[in-house]
């Protein structure tokens, strides 16, 4: 599978997943909205943002009960819960955002 | 249950919670021990469990600070034990002999461990329910 993004072709997973990190851009992310018809506002980028310099710290796309609670830390109560995580990302917030981001499937995630 | 732990959470929460250990035993890289032990901890981290890591061996190296594998295709995943303590999982151990053995002080490792001796060792496994061994 692929998608394309500014004229170029990307490789995903069967699941839509980035296959190479390295690929990312903000693009992408505007792509992979598009497709499952989101736009996407500024909430959206704090969390796709905010995976990415997790995923650039500690080499791994967190499960969504650990994201929940670091952005809780980072951005605030009102932010580090499920409602609002779900609302803004209703696939899952790890799931889709990481996807946005361009990281991998969060590990243990089904 | 809170906001927190229901939807992609739910049914992981509630049934019995088991002590286990994962033991660490091999180098880091030039094989995929190390890191498939690290995926399963993680993952056995959503259920709620009762979990230990024990590094043995060459395993300690696994917690060496600064390593860089620019030079092998695989990915430098030590910074990830650093993220344990989200998960929960704050019962790390090394063996001091193992440390010792290899030059190794626990100044230089990625993530604080409690040192222990081999009686000690001995004491933590027998207190387990499970043992798994990498």
């Amino acid at each position: 599978m692929s998608i394309e993004v500014n004229g170029k072709t990307l490789q995903t997973d069967e699941e839509g997943y980035l296959a190479d990190l390295n690929d990312w851009e903000p693009g992408v992310a505007e792509v992979m909205a598009n497709v499952d018809g989101y736009e996407l506002t500024e909430n959206h980028w704090e969390v796709i943002n905010f995976l990415r310099e997790y995923y650039e710290e500690y080499q791994i796309a967190p499960a969504v009960r650990v994201l929940t609670k670091a952005i809780g830390k980072k951005l605030g109560k009102d932010k580090g819960n499920s409602k609002y995580l779900y609302e803004l990302f209703p696939y899952g917030p790890a799931k889709q955002a990481c996807k946005y981001a361009g990281l991998p499937k969060p590990t243990g995630c089904v | 249950m809170t906001d927190e732990t229901m939807l992609e959470e739910d049914g992981h929460s509630g049934g019995v919670v088991k002590k286990f250990l994962y033991v660490n035993r091999r180098a880091p890289y030039g094989s995929i021990y190390a890191l498939e032990s690290l995926e399963v901890v993680l993952i056995g981290a959503a259920f709620e469990q009762d979990v230990s890591l024990l590094f043995l061996d060459d395993g300690v190296f696994q917690l060496k600070k600064g390593q860089d594998t620019a030079m092998t295709d695989m990915k430098n995943f030590s910074p990830t034990y650093r993220a344990l303590e989200m998960y929960d999982v704050e019962k790390l151990y090394a063996d001091r002999e193992s440390i010792e053995q290899r030059g190794l002080t626990e100044d230089d490792l990625i993530v604080p461990v409690e040192v222990l001796s081999r009686d000690e060792i001995k004491d933590l496994m027998a207190q387990q329910d499970v043992v798994l061994s990498f």
